[in-house]
């Protein structure tokens, strides 16, 4: 379970969060929404440890354990895994080595043997044939001259073979045709489990028309701002941020 | 702290002293006295049992050494070397040429196993396949120890042993073309080279014949106030094709050790050699004390048509590389290619790169330079690329990346290019980059600890080259790649 407590954040000492409250427990799918610059992708560096974001007040567990003990990479093998809303190019580097390096750091840290070569390529073709990965993407250096949508699809494929228990997604569907937002929308459904949490981070209801949440947040100048049910992002849709926002600003 | 800040100073803090070819080999060896003069170049000659033409050779080069001064226009810096206070010779005591194995002191076979080198044929028969196999030459200080595959190498009728030897056997090719493409007088090093060689090894492939396996040296300084001066000659005669390894390590000594090496590559016509180096040689503590000044000069001619000369280089250690394997592309339709990684961490100090230079027509060359810079480090390359005025229709590419880690060293691109044919083609490109703290990040966030993205992202970056060594150095050199720009391991 990830507990959010009065958490205060900020970047280069410009305050960004400004007091966030949340839980999402196992099983959970919570959805945030909220105005270009109110705060959703630092919250979400925040969670998965950038440096340079420094918690100045409130805190973060997960499953008990005190987040801000744990440095990104030991978060990521204590479950933690983030969809970024900008995937960055690793240059010379071939995609199938990076989740195998990934993956196997992973499990290395976790006390686990290296998966073999051929469980490892069993695995990623099945994974990757079902968010339409093709063999070439594959072979190509990690996300230098992907497409906005081939690096999201890349991004959901990380996310399937390393199996996290607390997803983050940033913007997952922005950049993705109709098509893609359907199956990439398919492979995130299905991580969805009774172990697993998620956080939806998007500006458009339709990725919540496949991708159903439990709960809807609104975020605005770095506060939750209103939570309710997935009728909250139909309602957003119609009547945009307003009624929130200025609620906020008066 | 920003990720990259803490990586450079893990590096800073670890990294040079973490050098596991470090240990010194226990064996009593005979040495020259300190110093140079012409009874020291009579003794080297004397103890290899050298024919007279040899002798003069030698004593000719040193007659010429004497008269000229130590470069100093590369980009590195180190107080002045004392020549008296070097030995110019040191042999392990029970080892007067090569032997059979059973005969070699056990000592030496434990360090060559410690260095992994699979130096008794039987180990390399029972645990290599036939087509993966390497025949090794391994040097000792001076010495050649021994070398493996002799008999099934002379069945083709490659003769590859220590140059010694080949002095002695085959003096006609020796003479022929000994000096013939780095002369005598070439350059400071390769004179003092020419003088005092003491080994290194010989390469003949005859005509027609692709060389059955990898041939493969290893250098190793073991002594202390040794220099170590190997020569090596490859003649690849016409149609044949070799490819040959070449790995250097040496023990971890506060004094700065000396390594001036020869190298000289003769490709006549539609032949081709493939020439790789993994050099590992001890760089200096974290203070930048000790360490080897490799100061080397290799050449490959192109001699005939449709030739083809192609260096790959991974240059990880040495306290001071002052290095530039070159092509001479005299044949028409001769090739010739550079392809480096070249990574300089703690005080290390690099001058390196290559020399294109084209004489015949429709002659071409390619560069891939990739320099990593870490701590305080400074990683220069150099190139030249020239067309001469018969040349017409050469081309070259050139790529020269660099790859900064931290912001307390330096990289240095320094190309000269020079044509005097209007249908000469040269192009030059050239990039720096810093491995970002996003980088670092993504990679951390997805489970890689920071030594394991820089090694990761590093490996990316040299990916190009990396790809045109043979498969087993390849495994070998991204290995030596993450240990030289190692943290926090342990
Ligand atoms: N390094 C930084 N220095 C100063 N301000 C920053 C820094 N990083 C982010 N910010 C600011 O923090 C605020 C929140 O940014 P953030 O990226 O979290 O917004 P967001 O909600 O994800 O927006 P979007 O919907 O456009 O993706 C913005 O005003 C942004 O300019
Ligand atoms: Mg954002």
């Amino acid at each position: 379970m990830l507990e959010i407590k009065n958490l205060h954040a900020e970047v280069d000492g410009n305050k960004i969060l400004r007091g966030i409250d949340l839980t999402v427990r196992p099983g959970e799918v919570h959805a945030i929404m909220g105005p270009n610059g109110s705060g959703k992708s630092t919250l979400s560096y925040v969670l998965a440890g950038k440096d340079d974001y420094e918690i100045t007040e409130g805190s973060i567990t997960y499953n008990g354990v005190d987040w801000s003990e744990l440095g990104a990479d030991e978060r990521a093998a204590a479950g933690m895994f983030l969809a970024f809303q900008y995937p960055i190019e690793i240059p010379g580097v071939a995609t199938m080595t990076f989740l195998k390096t990934a993956l196997n750091a992973q499990r290395k840290a976790r006390g686990e043997d290296e998966i073999s070569t051929p469980d490892f390529m069993k695995l990623v073709r099945e994974k990757s044939k079902a968010l339409k990965v093709t063999p070439d993407m594959l072979k190509r250096p990690l996300n230098v001259g992907f497409s906005g949508g081939e690096k999201k699809r890349a991004e959901i494929l990380q996310m399937s073979l390393l199996e996290p228990t607390l997803c983050v997604l940033d913007e997952t569907d922005s950049g993705l045709d109709i098509d893609a937002l359907r199956i990439v929308s398919e492979g995130v459904n299905q991580l969805r489990s009774p172990d697993r949490s998620m956080i939806v981070i998007t500006h458009y209801q339709r990725l919540l028309d496949h991708i159903v949440p439990d709960v809807v947040h609104v975020l605005s100048k770095g506060k939750i701002v209103k939570t309710g049910g997935k009728e909250l992002a139909l309602e957003l849709e119609k009547n945009g941020y307003a009624d929130y926002v200025d609620e906020e600003a008066a | 702290m920003a990720a990259v800040q803490e990586t450079i100073d893990q590096v800073k803090a670890i990294d040079v002293d973490q050098y596991k070819y470090g240990f010194v080999t226990d064996i009593e060896s005979e040495l020259a006295p300190k110093g140079l003069n012409e009874d020291i170049v009579a003794f080297i000659s004397a103890k290899k049992e050298e024919p007279e033409w040899m002798l003069n050779w030698r004593l000719e080069a040193y007659r010429r050494w004497k008269t000229m001064e130590e470069p100093t226009w590369a980009r590195v810096e180190y107080p002045k070397i004392d020549f008296e206070d070097l030995h110019y010779y040191a042999a392990p005591k029970n080892t007067e040429g090569p032997k059979s194995l059973d005969e070699v002191d056990p000592e030496l076979l434990e360090t060559y196993k410690k260095l992994g080198i699979p130096l008794a044929e039987q180990e390399i028969l029972a645990g290599v396949a036939p087509e993966n196999r390497v025949a090794v030459d391994a040097v000792f200080d001076s010495v050649s120890v021994a070398t493996t595959f002799k008999e099934e190498l002379a069945k083709a009728g490659v003769i590859f042993c220590p140059i010694s030897e080949a002095v002695r056997e085959h003096p006609e090719l020796v003479q022929k073309y000994l000096g013939s493409v780095v002369p005598v007088s070439d350059n400071f090093y390769a004179t003092l080279n020419s003088a005092v060689f003491s080994d290194g090894s010989f390469v003949y492939v005859p005509p027609g014949v692709r060389c059955p396996m990898e041939l493969s040296t290893y250098f190793r300084i073991n002594e202390k106030n040794t220099g170590q001066f190997e020569r090596t000659l490859i003649i690849a005669d016409k149609g044949s094709y070799v490819s040959y390894l070449e790995g250097c390590t040496a023990p971890q000594r506060d004094e700065n050790q000396l390594h001036a090496a020869v190298v000289e590559l003769v490709a006549l016509e539609d032949a081709e050699i493939k020439y790789s180096t993994v050099q590992n040689w001890y760089p200096g503590d974290s203070e930048g004390k000790g360490g080897i000044y490799n100061f080397v000069t290799k050449r490959g001619d192109c001699r005939e048509k449709n030739s083809k000369i192609s260096w790959t280089q991974v240059e990880t250690g040495s306290a001071i590389t002052w290095k530039y394997p070159s092509c001479i592309l005299r044949g028409d339709n001769s090739q010739g290619e550079f392809y480096s990684i070249a990574i300089s961490n703690g005080h290390q100090q690099i001058d390196s790169g290559t020399k294109m230079i084209h004489l015949g027509k429709n002659t071409a060359s390619r560069i891939i330079s990739k320099g990593i810079s870490a701590g305080v480090s400074q990683n220069t390359y150099r190139g030249q690329v020239s067309a001469h005025r018969k040349a017409s229709n050469a081309r070259n590419f050139t790529q020269c990346d660099s790859l900064l880690i931290g912001d307390k060293c330096g990289a240095h691109t320094v190309p000269y290019i020079e044509s005097k044919n209007s249908t000469a083609v040269f192009e030059h490109e050239a990039t720096t980059s810093k491995i970002s703290d996003d980088q670092m990040f993504y990679c951390q966030a997805r489970g890689l600890d920071e030594e394991e993205a820089v090694a990761l992202i590093v490996n990316g970056f040299v990916r190009d080259v990396i790809q045109q060594l043979p498969m087993e150095f390849a495994v070998e050199a991204q290995k030596l790649i993450s240990i030289s720009l190692e943290g926090s391991v342990g």
